[in-house]
């Protein structure tokens, strides 16, 4: 799939100081640059690099990944929620695109 | 009476026996199946989604203006491949995808491991998980699915092996570090680890059919039509798990 579409799944509600999962996907190559293609030219690399995640614009959590991170990577991650807000997410490719979504949750 | 007994055990053992790709795949492997937010298949059956109510073609239809939600298409997968009156002979289900793009949108027929078809057969797929598969195995098929039960047992390829050599002789062995299964198309279109993406039954025939040395069969050819109605009458019994994910 050559379009980078992101899927996120957190609860939609949780509770003043909840510890919740954020399981995260995202549909790309990840093309590591070590594979040659059929006629023995270097096929270039073409990886998402850095992924991060902000709450309420602060950041939570973010992962550096490197070539051997397999295609369509998943990445779950924990976070602590006080209160209401917004998680944003961003991919951000070796060329320098940037993938966005973001996700509502609802402390009571 | 003894004969009887043997006869009704034999009969029966097969599908007792059964064993999808699933009970053989790591733990690991399984979780990313059982969860739909793991599972790297629904970026497909997102997509799907999506294509779903897109007008295409020259008739400007969507598959909604006919089917209306997918979810219409329940347990349709679990019974394909299945006859087609007109064109006198069984079709797959990316088959009758592609009868509804050409007959009633008016656009193009897609190669099963096209993207669009990738996204259309998964989510398709999705509506039946859980059902049994049921595909019928009388009238008209009889002699397609003789055919495709004759294709699993002929040796071919330079290596000589053919499909039963493997997949009913020797499943549960190992074949390098992987255990061979039984090789029930119960999943498609699939998620391979090997593969990094989703790929359709045609694909892994293909790579079967290569590995030992043989010429592989064209998608829509007969032979690779009988295959996949004899495997799925084979697999009948077992759930449709689309989108599976594999080794």
């Amino acid at each position: 799939m050559a379009i980078a579409t992101p899927r996120v799944r957190l609860p939609a509600i949780a509770k003043k100081g909840d510890i919740i999962e954020i399981k995260t996907l995202i549909s790309h190559d990840m093309e590591s640059g070590q594979r040659r293609d059929s006629a023995g030219v270097v096929v270039p690399r073409k990886i998402i690099k850095l992924f991060e995640a902000q709450f309420n614009g602060r950041p939570v959590f973010s992962a550096d990944w490197n070539p051997s991170v397999s295609a369509n990577p998943y990445q779950s991650f924990f976070a602590r929620v006080e209160e209401s807000g917004t998680f944003e997410f961003a991919w951000t490719d070796d060329d320098g695109t940037v993938t966005k979504t973001t996700a509502k949750i609802t402390v009571a | 009476m003894i004969r009887l007994l043997l006869a009704a055990l034999l009969f029966a053992s097969p599908a007792l026996a059964q064993r999808s790709g699933y009970d053989d795949a790591s733990v690991q492997t399984r979780a990313m199946q059982d969860d739909d937010s793991a599972n790297p298949g629904f970026l497909w059956v997102r997509h799907g989604e999506e294509l779903w109510s897109q007008p295409t073609g020259t008739a400007g239809k969507s598959c909604a203006n006919c089917h209306n939600a997918p979810d219409t298409l329940r347990n349709v997968a679990a019974r394909y491949p299945a006859w087609d009156a007109t064109l006198a002979r069984p079709i797959t289900l990316v088959q009758r995808i592609n009868r509804c793009r050409e007959s009633h949108q008016g656009t193009t027929a897609l190669a099963p491991d096209n993207d669009i078809m990738l996204a259309l057969s998964a989510l398709v797929g999705l509506q039946s998980r859980g059902t049994k598969i049921v595909v019928a195995n009388d009238g008209p098929l009889a002699p397609f699915l003789a055919d495709g039960a004759r294709l699993f047992r002929q040796r071919q390829g330079q290596l000589n092996l053919s499909c039963a050599n493997c997949h009913d002789d020797r499943a549960g062995q190992r074949l390098g570090g992987s255990i061979i299964p039984e090789g029930h198309a119960n999943g498609y279109p699939q998620y391979r680890l090997e593969w990094q993406g989703l790929g359709s039954f045609n694909r892994r025939l293909r790579s079967c059919l290569i590995g030992v040395r043989a010429e592989p069969y064209g998608p829509a050819s007969a032979e690779a039509v009988a295959i996949e109605l004899y495997l799925m009458q084979r697999a009948g019994g077992l759930t449709v798990e689309t989108p599976s994910v594999r080794p």
